[in-house]
């Protein structure tokens, strides 16, 4: 696989390897010397149509803990909110050297047109796109939840049989969707939770349960509970009625924590609206792994560019 | 100049010569001062498309009158309807007339503007339809296209309007707030790939409320690029209670289907979506039983960069004058379901019928104008820009193999396309102009 | 293609006793010492010397692993590699002769990488070289300190370490 698109793409071996090759990246982040020569002379674009400082941060930290140029490219101010296009755009990195792309944009499928077309012949990486996916996110979700279960005999392991609630705005999360193809592939047993306005469709042939209540949901015992952030405007479209009605029956709040076990994760992928999907004492409670989910993308994207970006062929064999 | 068609294939399967002499359709036996050898060929009657959009004015880059009706030659088309969502918007006489004009000054085809039923598209306020009908371009069809005449009053009225000038109103069948942010066919693939869904009841809805509307005023309506299974039924339904209502299904909805947006090539990008298998079978069906009357390309040109970019950002709109012979072949004929007298009814009679424009009713009868399009059925071709004729390349066929080739295509008695090759410009503004006199 | 064995079980055995022997002579005995194998083969021979080392000393040697994949200069000529753990025993690097432990020296490439990949882990008081063959041609200036088998081979033929740890038996054949 010369390209990260969809963690859809991704076999059971191929998944296990990145997520074991972002474990030995993990352990240069505990060492003086937090750098590998890697990428020496290699040069990443974070090519950033659609603000993001937080996953770009982290991509920017992966490519240089790799010795890897970065050249951060973001849409606001520059050429490209002038309504320069991808084709242009694209042709401008080809025309400066880049190695690797890093792409995050608005338009769900931006990254396969540009994986697809000759513009430039480099290795692209979803860092995510409109309302697809967000591969490496669902990445180091996953190896959040294999640390926590395995810790330092993580290495070759899948998620078989771990329970994973995913609730909230499934029907527009890229997280939702690379999280559930990702944790399927690796044997977790998924559920989604939301109203029946945030559920795509189809979402019964998704390899997943889905559950209309949270309640019901938190009686299965999960080893892990995601949520995903809400946004305001979902509310104008009337995808539910008001922020309180919300966060009264898809909310984790106190009483909810309380009900679940002393060792069961709680997720975010950030940024989170305390109050609304997840109470400040969630968030904050020895159940969250939220800054291990920080900790751990490096790792992840780390892993990533190592694989795509690194040999003379095929990527992620 | 003289034309002898020797050993055609009329629609109905008979084999004819047909000479043509001053436009028309001439007795047998006399001169020709050229012959064609059609052997083994299907003559069919000019096509006619109810729905081209020409571009012109405004959009040149896209398209203009001179290479769209090119396109439509060479897709072996004698006449189009050109849809009013120019700019400025053919909503006024003026507009009509120059679209009109261009269209008889070139001579590739003959031009029929559509008219706007609404002011400028907006959907607010009628436009001139009256000024317009009684123009020099006597416009006989009304549509908004590419919007839909969403407000139910405002619709009735226009129905009822220009049902006083014998005109119809062509529907874009889309409610529009069920279709915000739409981008393919609402369902499982769409919230795969992450698309916003244009769901088949937005058109359906439409297209119920319109027919009860039409039957409740007594007035005509047609249906533009029918999408959908329900669609089908809800017209079986109204065509029962006897609703004068026609609809159009395009080539591309008889043949390809949603799964080609996995690619994210906007190439496939068009409004409304592509559908599912189910919808493209029951289409095909439609077409062949009449419940669906007649096929229309909805031929969309759009330059290179607004096909070359992220889905979202795309545009809407697929160019087929060209491939709508070879598509119709392949979907309906070479399946069983419509042999050629039906291509002939559902390309050529039907849509001059819906749009008043006479000279089709009797193709082959002495003395008619002739508008004739000659097609080798056994020929297949991988589907190129070679093969397209208009100024964009936004087909959705580029690389497939498609079979059928148009050999000739004579309008008004002469020919723009012979041996398979469109003939040049001045050369058919020439014919034209002698034509008229 | 023919394959003929250079070194069978007590062969390897035997060189790896005497190398313990040398590197206790040259360390004067088994104190600071820390001995880091290079993935796979290394590793295991690593172990097998910190084992021999601990029964002649009577005291126990630290042994690691340290992978060199990040640290090569052929990553973009190859396919992509997967990299192994980096092991380094409780007590560190800093201060103390490491020994590394490779199956074969040859280019030197993988030794230099090996260098480069040690100073960002500490800064040893000595770095030395074990290997269990050395087949020559070298690349760069690097040579061993313990060498369990000189073994003068032309470019073209090839040399397999097989180790029972990963491969079932022990031994080691040249192929041509």
């Amino acid at each position: 696989m010369r390209h990260l698109l969809s963690t859809a793409d991704l076999t059971r071996e191929q998944a296990v390897r990145i997520l074991d090759v972002a474990e030995d990246m993990a352990d240069v982040a505990t060492r003086e010397v937090k750098k590998l020569p890697t990428l020496r002379g290699r040069t990443v674009v974070n090519l950033f149509f659609e603000d993001s400082t937080r996953t770009r941060i982290s991509f920017e930290a992966a490519a240089k803990r790799l010795s890897a140029d970065v050249i951060n490219f973001s849409a606001k101010g520059s050429s490209v909110s002038k309504g320069e296009s991808l084709k242009d755009t694209a042709q401008t990195l080809a025309a400066i050297g880049a190695d690797g792309v890093v792409i995050r944009h608005s338009a769900s499928g931006a990254p396969a047109v540009l994986a697809a077309n000759a513009w430039i012949d480099a290795p692209v990486v979803n860092a995510g796109d409109g309302t697809h996916e967000h591969p490496t996110q669902a990445l180091l979700d996953a190896f959040t939840i294999r640390r926590r279960l395995h810790g330092a005999g993580a290495r070759g392991r899948s998620l078989d049989g771990v329970r994973v609630v995913i609730v909230g705005d499934i029907l527009h999360s890229r997280v939702a969707r690379s999280n559930v193809w990702l944790l399927a592939t690796l044997g977790a047993e998924v559920r989604l939770v939301a109203p029946a306005t945030l559920l795509p469709l189809g979402v019964r042939d998704w390899p997943v349960e889905v559950d209309l209540h949270l309640d019901d949901a938190l009686t299965t015992n999960p080893d892990v509970v995601m949520m995903l952030r809400i946004q305001g405007e979902r509310m104008r479209d009337a995808f539910f009625p008001s922020a309180r009605e919300y966060a009264r029956e898809y909310g984790l709040d106190e009483e909810r924590l309380g009900r679940l076990r002393a060792d069961t994760m709680v997720m975010h992928p950030g940024p989170m609206n305390r109050g609304l999907e997840i109470s400040a004492a969630a968030a904050d409670s020895a159940r969250s792994v939220v800054l291990d989910q920080v900790a751990n993308g490096v790792s992840i994207r780390m892993a990533v560019l190592y694989l795509l970006l690194s040999g003379a062929e095929e990527g992620i064999a | 100049m003289s034309v002898l068609v020797r050993g055609a294939t009329l629609p109905d399967g008979t084999r004819t010569d047909l000479r043509i002499e001053d436009g028309r359709v001439a007795e047998p036996g006399g001169s020709a001062d050229r012959v064609i050898d059609a052997d083994g060929l299907r003559l069919l009657p000019g096509l006619v498309d109810l729905h081209t959009h020409l571009r012109e004015p405004g959009f040149e880059q896209s398209e203009t009158v001179l290479t769209g009706t090119r396109a439509a030659a060479a897709g072996g088309f004698t006449a189009v309807f050109a849809m009013a969502n120019t700019s400025p918007v053919a909503d006024t006489a003026g507009v009509v007339e120059q679209v009109q004009a261009l269209g008889d000054q070139h001579g590739y085809a003959t031009v029929r503007p559509i008219g706007a039923v609404t002011v400028g598209l907006a959907g607010e306020q009628l436009s001139e339809i009256g000024a317009m009908a009684s123009s020099r371009a006597r416009v006989t069809v009304f549509s908004d296209d590419g919007k839909c005449v969403h407000d139910a009053l405002l619709m009735r009225r226009a129905l009822e309007y220009v049902s006083t000038f014998d005109g119809v109103i062509a529907q874009h069948a889309q409610e529009p707030r069920l279709t915000e942010g739409a981008q393919m066919n609402d369902g499982p693939l769409a919230a795969r790939l992450g698309l916003g869904g244009w769901p088949a009841v937005a058109e359906e809805s439409i297209i119920a409320r319109d027919v009860l509307l039409a039957e409740h005023v007594g007035a005509r309506l047609h249906i533009c690029h029918v999408s959908t299974a329900g669609s089908v039924e809800v017209l079986r339904w109204a065509k029962s209670r006897g609703i004068d209502v026609t609809a159009e299904v395009t080539p591309h909805h008889l043949l390809l289907t949603e799964q080609l947006a996995e690619s994210y090539d906007a190439r496939y990008k068009v409004n409304p979506p592509l559908r599912r298998d189910e919808d493209v079978l029951a289409l095909r069906e439609a077409l062949a039983d009449g419940t669906i009357d007649i096929v229309a390309t909805d031929h969309a040109p759009h330059p290179v960069e607004a096909k070359e970019a992220p889905w979202d950002e795309a545009a809407f709109g697929m160019v087929g004058l060209e491939s709508a012979l070879s598509v119709v072949q392949a979907a309906m004929v070479d399946t069983g379901l419509l042999d050629w007298s039906g291509v002939a009814r559902t390309m050529s009679l039907e849509p001059a019928r819906i749009g008043r424009l006479t000279g089709y009713d009797e193709p082959f009868a002495v003395g008619a104008r002739a508008n004739l399009t000659l097609v080798d059925p056994s020929a297949t071709r991988t589907f190129g820009t070679e093969h397209l004729a208009g100024r964009s390349v936004n087909s959705p066929y580029l690389g497939r193999t498609l079979p059928g080739r148009i050999v000739a295509t004579i309008h008004d008695g002469y020919p723009t396309v012979l041996d398979g090759e469109v003939l040049p410009a001045d050369q058919v503004a020439l014919a034209a102009g002698v034509r008229r006199g | 293609m023919t394959a003929r064995t250079v070194l069978q079980n007590a062969d390897i055995t035997r060189a790896l006793t005497r190398i313990a022997h040398e590197i206790l002579e040259a360390n004067r005995g088994a104190s600071d010492l820390v001995l880091l194998g290079i993935p796979t083969r290394g590793v295991h021979l690593a172990r097998r010397l910190g084992a021999v080392l601990a029964r002649l000393d009577d005291a126990p040697v630290p042994v690691g692993a340290l992978d060199v994949t990040m640290y090569r200069d052929d990553l973009s000529r190859n396919p992509t590699r997967a990299p192994h753990p980096t092991e380094i025993p409780d007590g560190g690097i800093d201060g103390r002769t490491v020994v590394l432990v490779d199956d074969v020296l040859y280019s030197g490439r993988t030794i230099r990488a090996a260098l480069d990949a040690l100073s960002d882990l500490g800064r040893p008081r000595v770095v030395r070289l074990a290997v269990l063959v050395d087949r020559g041609h070298r690349e760069l200036p690097i040579r061993a300190d313990f060498v369990g088998k000189n073994l003068p081979s032309a470019s073209s033929e090839r040399i397999f370490v097989r180790l029972d740890e990963t491969d079932g038996s022990d031994e080691v054949t040249i192929e041509s």
